[in-house]
């Protein structure tokens, strides 16, 4: 937490500014009791009018101190608030994109966005109360007890005794309400997730007819949170009025002992109106202070949930020395020497002993069941995970040598879970290149098979791209992920799997196109398909993150079960 | 459609609405309001008391000592009294809020398991979610909380109006002129700062779109080095966003120190006026103090009802969201004389069938079939044919517009929907796990299963090595949207669910889609038992798993193109010979 302080560096002045002048206008306040008990015991007392009259002026002058003071404040701390969570945002986006697959894979992406939105909102606002109020509330307290003070040490016992019980009472109620607030919120979640899990099955819910046990389950979990609510809520239904009671006792206590140091003349009937004031004005702000401190207790949290994403370092970073491009390209542009792989978090290896060589232009088939490490191997080409043991070389350079930007301008990756961008067609595919050209661009999208769908559309290349692809069909995006990526002319393709929503027809006319350019570029195509890859210049047949066979489609399926059974099962007839 | 739409039930109804949940606890209601007046009224009285023990205390050797002993005991009275109140008004208040909220948000969710899928299809999980969570949060803490301070805020003001005019009438007035400045401060600046805070939420709504697109598809954003671009946008948004967060935040924050001063200004109108007229006799510093302390209460009131009448129409529009769930139409119930399939034969007859989602956009158009008992159907096409479509209305999860569909010979719109369904087997290409163990989930259409028949049935689909490696067995905890398990282990856990129960007919909508193809050949063996005898439906992309269909359905744009056996519909060479050979051949 101490770590997001550094982000109000650049604003001292603000932070210093913005308390400091909180503080002249509470002081100026805890005079406005002693300006009445003057009024009283002065003015009064003598029937002395232009004295009155002075002594209101002077009220007037303190509540004109005290805006000009206050907003003062309000200006320091609302800009040093803002200042410092943009800061804080900035920052924090840019880490989060400097995290590899892995920690993403850890942390998950929802939570990095509610950390990055709400969580940096809800500190925003506690650092500005805190630089608002937290001194002020205090400060009055305390100055409130000094002036009694001032007034009679005598009556002031009833301060000494009162503010610490009063401290007492509201710290003690919200150490219990706290953490049983947060049970409540935990039990709200559970409602939450039982409510979404019902409309995200409502089909299987039906279909066994479970409709009346999954509205026991809600009923129960929804009884179970509001008997935590009633139960806090009896709890903090004591602050009012026991604080209430306590004040008013001290106030009882300041008449009776004030009546008596008046009757011996120590006191004034003002001063004992004064106390009095000064009472009522320590309850407002133990109030305020407690709520202040329920508004900072979240801040905090969310603060250590923000500091949380800082402390997850990139595991994954570009060498300080990128070597050097070779001049002369080898004719060998992946390798994998002997490679261990697996994923954080787990001990079993996901890729273990893989070793094979891919010369420029081939185009190489993945094939294997479900969890068998298709997608994990390709992924260590661009160097998006790093290799357990052994090596991955492209153009005869380990990829931990690469500055990582170099590395991925060679690769381009069409994902299994085809996202595109808010924007139009266009943008979306300049993504792979900004430079590209419209012919070039239109060239990709023939190789794609997106032409049709394009030209269907009055926009054209235009046509504007709803957030998440909303406003297309799963073929229709995959297909412009797969354009995407060829815009970028890479010198190694990557298809993970990515033609799966595509009808065959489609898929096989998209094998056909990608022909063309083989020889200048190395596609690596994973698919679930025997069809997709048999044609394939080599296939690697994994089988439980171990390479099951290497070879042509010809010499696999005279030489590799695991390749024997997949093709029986796909492409007998 | 994910956005909030502003629902339009006017807003008489959606009161009427209210009172109906608060009804069964008006006695707590009435005892809330009496409980607030006797607490309003006592906490007036009290400054009235104080400054009558002040008026005890004159001067050296003029204190009245049996006064003030008399006024205070007074004073410990009320103030006990006021406390016990305000602690039983505090409770009473608590209680109608939450059991309000438990039984919307029980209504709400029982309407859930009996709306039509039409309504649920169309909208968005998370908006559903967020009217029966957030929405009757913020009613609840609008409405009922609101309510009290508003009643107790009217009461004070007019409470104190009474206490003070009977103490001195001239006072009052000053209060009563100088009050209304601070209102008019207070509407004003919120009228400032409306526009800002909306450039604000607008800018905030940017940002975390940007954010949402970025961080949630980071992967993409690596793979083509876009970081430095995302980056470049992303500090475009925040600059502006901080600019105008700076202003909303600064003006809004004015409110406060315009209202306090204003207060400050009362303060001392009463000072000086109150001062003047005890300076002439008019009256004594008692009631001079007790002003004082009004003069402090008085305003506040004032400040919160501003606050609260926002917060009580935000209140509102969150009701009339829940609302409009609640009053959804529900689907059409069972017919009164609705038959009971008790077990089907497994005939099924579609006559004339027409249906589409959306009126005026025709899907499906007059389809007839007739399938014999223990018959397997396979379904094929493009994407989008409407093979979902036909399942959909099978396990009437949607009503036909036209024409009839029958199971044993009679009209599934005339038996229980319950019996129809328990009837069927389904398992979907969307796999559906619950929050809980492997066990539950398997025995989920069949809580009462053995251990054995639970261990017998993921055996049957391949799933018992796998469990048995998982670190607590079939005791592990499938988390939310079974995170822990791959798509295909998910897949087999959904196939051992219907295993388990076994009706008399199948639907297998994509069943085996994220199977390998290594598993799915020995699952396909299980399937083949499962099937024997038992009349199936089974929707698949991959035509090597449907060849030994009794009859295989084309569909294509919503109709029934071809239908026959493999090898007919091969030596047709239609549209089923196209797909065969684009995944086969080469």
């Amino acid at each position: 937490m101490k770590g997001l302080l550094k982000y109000l560096n650049n604003y001292k002045k603000e932070s210093v500014l913005g308390p400091l002048f909180k503080l002249l206008e509470a002081s100026f306040e805890l005079f406005v009791p002693l300006v009445m008990a003057k009024m009283i015991d002065i003015g009064i007392a003598g029937g002395d009018t232009g004295y009155i009259w002075w002594m209101g002026g002077i009220l007037v002058l303190l509540g004109v101190i005290g805006l000009v003071c206050s907003i003062t404040a309000q200006y320091f701390a609302a800009k040093a608030a803002v200042g410092f969570s943009a800061a804080l945002r900035r920052d924090l986006f840019r880490h989060i994109q400097s995290l590899s697959y892995s920690e993403q894979d850890t942390l998950g992406a929802s939570t990095l966005i509610t950390r990055m939105t709400s969580d940096v909102n809800q500190i925003q606002s506690g650092v500005n109360l805190v630089l608002r109020l937290f001194l002020r509330s205090p400060f009055i307290v305390a100055g409130a007890m000094i002036m009694a003070f001032t007034i009679s040490p005598q009556a002031a016992l009833a301060f000494v005794v009162a503010i610490p019980l009063l401290s007492l009472v509201v710290f003690g109620i919200m150490k219990l309400t706290i953490p049983l607030y947060q049970k409540a919120q935990s039990q709200l979640d559970h409602v939450t997730k039982v409510t979404r899990e019902n409309l995200t099955g409502v089909r299987v819910v039906r279909a066994f007819h479970k409709e009346e046990r999954e509205k026991e389950t809600f009923f129960a979990a929804n009884r179970e949170l509001t008997h935590t609510q009633l139960f806090v809520g009896k709890i903090s239904a004591l602050l009012n009025p026991i604080t209430y009671l306590l004040v008013n006792a001290a106030i009882l206590w300041i008449l009776w002992s004030g009546g008596w140091e008046t009757y011996n003349g120590a006191l004034t009937q003002g001063a004992v109106v004064a106390l009095v004031n000064y009472m009522s004005q320590i309850l407002v702000e133990l109030i305020k202070l407690a709520n202040l401190i329920v508004s900072v207790t979240k801040a905090l949290a969310c603060g250590r949930r923000v500091q949380a994403v800082f402390d997850t370092k990139s595991t994954l970073t570009s060498p300080e020395n990128a070597a050097p491009q070779p001049e002369q390209l080898p004719r060998e542009i992946v390798a994998f020497e002997d490679v261990f792989f697996a994923y954080r978090g787990t001990q079993a290896d996901s890729l273990s002993g893989i070793t094979f060589r891919v010369s420029r232009g081939e185009t190489v088939g993945i094939i294997g069941g479900t969890g068998s490490g298709k997608s994990s191997l390709v992924n260590l080409i661009p160097r998006f995970y790093d290799v357990r043991a052994g090596r991955v070389l492209v153009d005869g350079i380990d990829v931990r040598e690469y500055s990582l930007d170099e590395l991925r301008t060679k690769v381009g990756v069409v994902p299994q879970k085809a996202v595109l961008f808010q924007g139009t067609v266009r943008e979306n595919l300049l993504w792979g290149n900004e430079s590209a050209t419209e012919p070039e661009l239109l060239e990709a999208l023939r190789r794609a098979q997106a032409m049709d769908f394009i030209n269907s559309r009055p926009e054209g290349l235009d046509t504007v791209i709803q957030q998440g692809g909303r406003n297309l069909s799963g073929g229709q995006r995959q297909r412009l992920t797969i354009a995407r990526a060829l815009v970028r002319r890479p010198e190694i393709l990557i298809l993970d799997d990515s033609s799966s929503a595509l009808d065959y027809a489609t898929d096989a006319a998209l094998r056909q196109a990608l022909r063309e350019i083989e020889g200048e570029t190395t596609v690596f195509i994973v698919s679930q398909r025997a069809s997709s890859i048999r044609h394939a210049g080599q296939i690697l047949v994994l089988d439980d993150g171990v390479l099951a066979g290497l070879g042509t489609h010809e010499q696999l399926l005279e030489s590799c079960p695991v390749y024997q059974e997949i093709c029986k099962s796909q492409l007998t007839k | 459609m994910g956005n909030k739409k502003q629902t339009n039930t006017p807003q008489g109804a959606v009161i009427k609405n209210i009172l109906r949940y608060i009804k069964p606890y008006w006695l707590t209601v009435l005892a809330t309001i009496l409980f607030a007046a006797i607490t309003v009224g006592l906490t007036l009285y009290v400054p009235i008391l104080i400054g009558q023990a002040v008026d005890c205390i004159i001067g050296p050797g003029q204190v009245d000592f049996t006064g003030i002993l008399r006024v205070m005991q007074i004073i410990a009275l009320a103030v006990l009294l006021t406390s016990v109140f305000q602690w039983l008004m505090n409770r009473c208040n608590n209680h109608i809020a939450y059991h309000v909220v438990r039984d919307i948000r029980d209504k709400a969710f029982s309407k859930l398991t009996i709306l039509p899928l039409s309504y649920l299809d169309q909208r968005q999980t998370g908006e559903v979610v967020s009217r029966i969570v957030a929405d009757v949060d913020q009613f609840s803490e609008g409405l009922l909380m609101g309510f009290t301070q508003l009643f107790t805020g009217i009461a004070t003001i007019l409470g104190t109006l009474g206490f003070m005019v009977s103490l001195h009438g001239g006072i009052t007035l000053v209060v009563v002129l100088i009050t209304p400045v601070s209102l008019l401060v207070a509407s004003y600046i919120a009228r400032k700062t409306y526009s800002m805070f909306k450039l604000q939420s607008e800018a905030r709504g940017e940002i975390t779109s940007l954010i949402d697109e970025m961080v949630g598809n980071q992967k993409v954003v690596q793979a083509f080095s876009y970081e430095k671009k995302a980056e470049a946008r992303f500090d475009v948004i925040n600059d502006r966003l901080s600019r105008y967060s700076l202003r909303a935040i600064f003006f809004s924050s004015i409110t406060n120190p315009a209202t306090r001063f204003v207060n400050g200004l009362v303060y001392a109108g009463v000072g000086i006026t109150g001062a003047l007229i005890a300076a002439n006799g008019g009256i004594t510093v008692g009631v001079l103090s007790s002003f004082l302390s009004y003069a402090n209460q008085y305003t506040k009131p004032f400040n919160e009802i501003s606050g609260v009448v926002t917060e009580l129409q935000n209140a509102l529009a969150c009701f009339a969201r829940v609302f409009e769930l609640i009053e959804q139409p529900a689907e059409v119930p069972d017919a009164p004389n609705a038959k009971v399939l008790s077990k089907a034969d497994g005939s099924v007859d579609l006559e004339h069938v027409y249906f589409s989602y959306t009126p005026g956009q025709r899907l499906i158009e007059d389809l007839n079939l007739s399938v014999k008992p223990g018959q397997r159907v396979a379904i094929v096409g493009p994407t989008g044919c409407g093979k979902s479509t036909l399942i959909n209305l099978l396990m009437r999860f949607y009503d036909v517009d036209q024409g009839e569909i029958r199971v044993n010979g009679i009209p599934i719109k005339k038996m229980t929907r319950e019996s129809l369904r328990n009837n069927y087997g389904m398992v979907l290409q969307e796999t559906w796990l619950r929050s809980g163990t492997i066990r539950e989930n398997i025995a989920y259409g069949y809580p009462n299963a053995t251990e054995e028949q639970v261990i017998e049935a993921a055996k049957a689909v391949h799933a018992h090595s796998f469990i048995r490696r998982l670190p607590q067995g079939y005791d592990t905890i499938v988390s939310e949207d079974g995170g822990n398990l791959s798509q295909g282990q998910k897949q087999l856990l959904c196939i051992a669910r219907v295993m388990l129960s076994l009706p008399p007919m199948l639907i297998l909508d994509e069943a085996t889609s994220s199977i390998d193809t290594r598993t799915e050949q020995r699952v396909q063996q299980a399937f083949a038992k499962m099937m024997e005898g038992r009349t199936s439906f089974i929707v698949a992309h991959r035509l090597s798993t449907i060849q030994e269909a009794d009859v295989i359905l084309v569909m294509k744009d919503g109709n029934i193109i071809e239908q026959g056996t493999h090898q007919q519909l091969l030596e047709k060479k239609g549209f089923y010979h196209q797909l065969y050979q684009s995944q086969f051949a080469h």
